[in-house]
């Protein structure tokens, strides 16, 4: 079996129209379907013809879901853009040359192409013409502004300076008179989370503006990926952000087993299914305690803490890895589940549904909780749309993305997952979200379990002998996961972008604190729950 | 001896004021289903703090050196004015409960000023919304010590405890409504859930915590220190004023040790009391302190004009 069934008239209608009103307009596309990019649709087009291409696709409601480059070590850089609409995933591609190392900008098409134009820029140098903001992105003081880190000729190694310049000229948004003052927070924060500055302009307690500034976290993933081999990736992609370890790892391997044209046995997919609604499930017990505590109902914390932490021991008690760490591998799993594991799985499953059953009333039922979450924090449908906001995000603002739903792999294609969407877009819509979430996928685990036949987990990958590449997607807990890895001849990686869902939902953040106070923002953020690493890279 | 004695009584109320805290947050961890902390982990904070120095940053001026001593000083004033377990004593007599509204005032004066004096966002958010609670805060505490006044004819504490005692247990609609404002107050002003969360680690929420957030050392633990006096205070205040019962009126063994029993008993089952309601409810929205203290103010009034209408005569 495939892990993708091939694309349906139904995933492909807005990409036929698409294709058809680009043609009349005179813009030559050149089909690359058949391509190793399976669940995608490659296209390939001009690079004078880019913004028209995202224009034409943003008036059918597409959805931009990632932009990255890729050095071809020849001079030419090459540069993707993918589109996603119903599940149907389409992948631009141009080729760019010097000395014209520049593309129209799609930002103002989809405002979620700002900042990863914004990263690429900083990275490969490529201008990005008529990009609203040229401000730069990624890069803060710890390399030059003429030099270009995921360019072949700079080493993997990097060139580090002795010391890192402090990072003290950025521009920010400035405030327009004395009577609006700014708030400088971060990149420290109290919490032991990750670094990010955030920058608030307020008159009193209300908020104005909130400008993000992130990258404190980048790690050059990207660079020191290139080169190798596909197990080491899928460890390295298991690091990207933490708390989406399996996500991560299985979106990277699914895109090089692809690439290699491989395909994993049943009950190793079923096993990724079981791991990364595992995961899930961790984080959203996780979340939906810290949102309470951070309006200072530490019950609900607690409750949800102790439930969080049985469920990681039993992550580590069945699978050897609390956090599910390096689990999933080319080729499938590394860790098979033992048949009284399973057992005691679905023991643990039921139990964890009556506690969860049992709390949810005392946290709907407290009116002090729920007059700090119903309301705080809109975010409007159009606005979620617009940004292509992903996962819980999106869902509690009533757009609608779920590729397990949309577009079905393996295993999912043999479960049924129930879907959870709500309007209200307040941060109590979002922890209402996460609790369906939960038992959706309980429930979904249960049904895995269920078709949990013996057999092998591992498949031996074979290097290509050739240069390859492969996409990855991913329903991962915070939204879709998308990985693109291109193999050389030999078997290693020469480029590798994970693309986390985090990066549509940090704009988001920005939309939703309008209209809130200045005390009401780390609860906000915290519904929020955008991945530092995820985004840095 | 009198004096000594009060010197004393006064000294042994600054001692105990971190076990009650202790108390109040082993009672709390109890009713969140965790193991607490010994009774006597705020000993041992405040111990390790007062061995640390403290870090001063370079935009600091005097009062942010200061403040902690204001802070401390004024909040060792106000215990020694506040009958603890012995009634008469010459301290209680020299001022009265106005002056004790003044010495808090005093001290969070100095305390929103030492916010200020860095110039950090943090500090001066946290001084701006502590004054919002204070200028909501002491209008409700004066009304409620103007209708304990009223009753007894006077604003000294001890005179109006004595008075007390002597009118025996009486249902006073007056009293009943002064106590519920004041105990709303007292939650505002010593900066519990719902209108301060002391456990936060989230700068942007906090009001208290907000000001002192550049203190360490033995600065902090001085400010520590006094908002553990004041959290008792507030405790022996309600307990002492509304429930005078068991304080020793005169220096016999057996008065003082039905006294210090009867306050400390008293002071547990308040104790268990703030962190049930602490666990109850969120922290509220930073707008709805108007609310809640303009709601302890209403309780306060109440209590007065039931005062002038139902028991005057």
């Amino acid at each position: 079996m495939d892990v993708w069934a091939p694309l349906s008239d139904a995933h492909r209608a807005w990409m036929i129209e698409l294709n058809r009103e680009l043609q009349a307009q005179g813009v030559a596309i050149r089909d690359g379907t058949g391509s190793a990019l399976l669940p995608a649709h490659l296209w390939e087009v001009g690079s004078h013809d880019w913004e028209r291409v995202a224009r034409a696709a943003h008036r059918r409601q597409a959805r931009w879901a990632g932009l990255w480059l890729d050095d071809l070590g020849n001079g030419q850089l090459r540069a993707h853009a993918a589109l996603m609409k119903h599940g149907g995933l389409l992948v631009l591609r141009t080729h760019l040359e010097p000395p014209d190392l520049s593309l129209p900008s799609q930002a103002h098409a989809f405002p979620a192409a700002d900042r990863i134009e914004r990263h690429a820029a900083d990275l490969y140098g490529v201008t990005f013409k008529g990009h609203p903001d040229p401000r730069r992105w990624t890069r803060h003081q710890a390399w030059p502004p003429d030099t270009f880190p995921l360019r072949k000729a700079f080493s993997a190694a990097g060139d580090p300076a002795p010391a890192t310049p402090p990072d003290a000229d950025y521009p920010f948004l400035a405030s327009p008179s004395p009577e609006v003052y700014e708030i400088p927070v971060g990149p420290v924060h109290a919490g032991i989370i990750e670094p990010g500055h955030f920058r608030f302009l307020a008159v009193g307690e209300t908020m104005l503006n909130l400008e993000e500034r992130l990258g404190y976290v980048h790690k050059g993933i990207e660079k020191i990926a290139e080169g190798r081999d596909p197990e080491s990736v899928a460890r390295l992609a298991g690091r990207v952000s933490g708390d989406s370890t399996v996500a991560h790892a299985w979106a990277a391997c699914m895109a090089m087993e692809q690439a290699l044209g491989k395909v994993i046995p049943l009950r190793a997919f079923r096993l990724r299914g079981i791991l990364t609604e595992r995961e899930r499930i961790a984080n959203h017990l996780g979340d939906i305690g810290a949102i309470c505590n951070d309006v200072g109902f530490p019950f609900a914390n607690y409750q949800f803490s102790r439930l969080r932490e049985q469920w990681l021991r039993d992550n580590a008690a069945w699978f050897g890895h609390r956090l599910l760490m390096d689990l999933v591998v080319p080729g499938g799993v590394a860790h098979d589940l033992a048949e009284t594991d399973a057992g005691a799985m679905r023991d643990h499953i039921a139990a964890l549904r009556r506690e969860l059953d049992e709390l949810r009333p005392i946290l709907d039922a407290n009116h002090s909780l729920q007059d700090r979450l119903v309301g705080a924090g809109h975010l409007s449908f159009e606005a979620a749309r617009d940004l292509g906001c992903l996962g819980y995000v999106g869902r509690a603002s009533g757009f609608d993305t779920d590729l397990r739903r949309e577009r079905p792999y393996a295993p999912y294609d043999e479960v049924t997952v129930p879907a959870v969407l709500r309007t209200e877009g307040d941060v109590a819509a979002r922890l209402n979200v996460r609790y369906d979430e939960i038992n959706a996928s309980l429930a979904v685990i249960e049904q895995l379990l269920d078709r949990l036949h013996p057999g092998p987990v591992l498949a031996d990958l074979a290097p290509p002998g050739r240069a390859t590449e492969g996409i990855g997607l991913i329903e991962g807990w915070r939204g879709e996961v998308m990985s693109y890895v291109r193999l050389d001849a030999t078997g290693r990686v020469a480029r590798f972008y994970p693309r986390d869902p985090s990066v549509f939902n940090w704009p988001a953040l920005e939309q939703l604190i309008h209209g809130n106070i200045v005390p009401d923002f780390p609860l906000c953020n915290k519904s929020v729950n955008g991945s530092y690493s995820g985004h840095d890279l | 001896m009198n004096w000594l004695t009060s010197i004393v009584e006064t000294a042994l109320f600054i001692l105990l004021a971190p076990l009650f805290a202790g108390w109040v947050k082993w009672v709390k961890c109890l009713l969140q289903n965790r193991r607490p902390p010994p009774l006597v982990q705020p000993y041992r904070d405040l111990a390790k703090l007062f061995r640390k120095r403290p870090m001063i940053a370079d935009t600091a001026s005097w009062i942010f050196e200061a403040a902690p001593f204001v802070v401390f000083v004024t909040a060792v004033f106000a215990a020694g004015i506040v009958p603890f377990a012995i009634a008469h004593l010459p301290t209680a007599k020299v001022a009265d409960l106005i002056v004790l509204v003044g010495f808090f005032a005093l001290g969070r004066f100095f305390l929103t000023l030492a916010g200020l004096d860095l110039g950090t966002a943090f500090g001066g958010m946290g001084s701006s919304r502590e004054m919002m609670i204070a200028s909501l805060a002491e209008p409700a505490m004066l009304m409620a010590v103007f209708t304990l006044a009223m009753s007894a004819a006077t604003t000294n504490l001890s005179q109006a405890i004595d008075w007390v005692l002597q009118t025996g247990l009486v249902l006073r609609p007056s009293f009943v409504f002064a106590l519920a404002g004041l105990m709303l107050v007292g939650i505002a002003e010593t900066g519990r859930i719902p209108v301060d969360n002391p456990a936060t680690h989230l700068e942007l929420t906090m009001v208290h915590e907000a000001m002192v957030l550049e203190y360490s050392g033995r600065y902090l633990a001085l400010i520590e220190w006094a908002n553990q006096i004041k959290l008792m205070l507030y405790g022996v205040l309600i307990a002492n004023i509304f429930l005078p019962w068991g304080i020793a009126e005169s220096l016999t063994p057996r008065d003082l040790a039905l006294g210090f029993a009867s306050i400390i008993g008293k002071l547990a089952v308040l104790g268990i009391a703030l962190p049930i309601s602490e666990t109850l409810f969120a922290k509220m929205r930073v707008f709805r302190y108007q609310e809640f203290l303009g709601f302890a103010y209403l309780l306060s009034l109440l209590g007065m004009l039931s005062h002038v209408i139902l028991e005057v005569n």
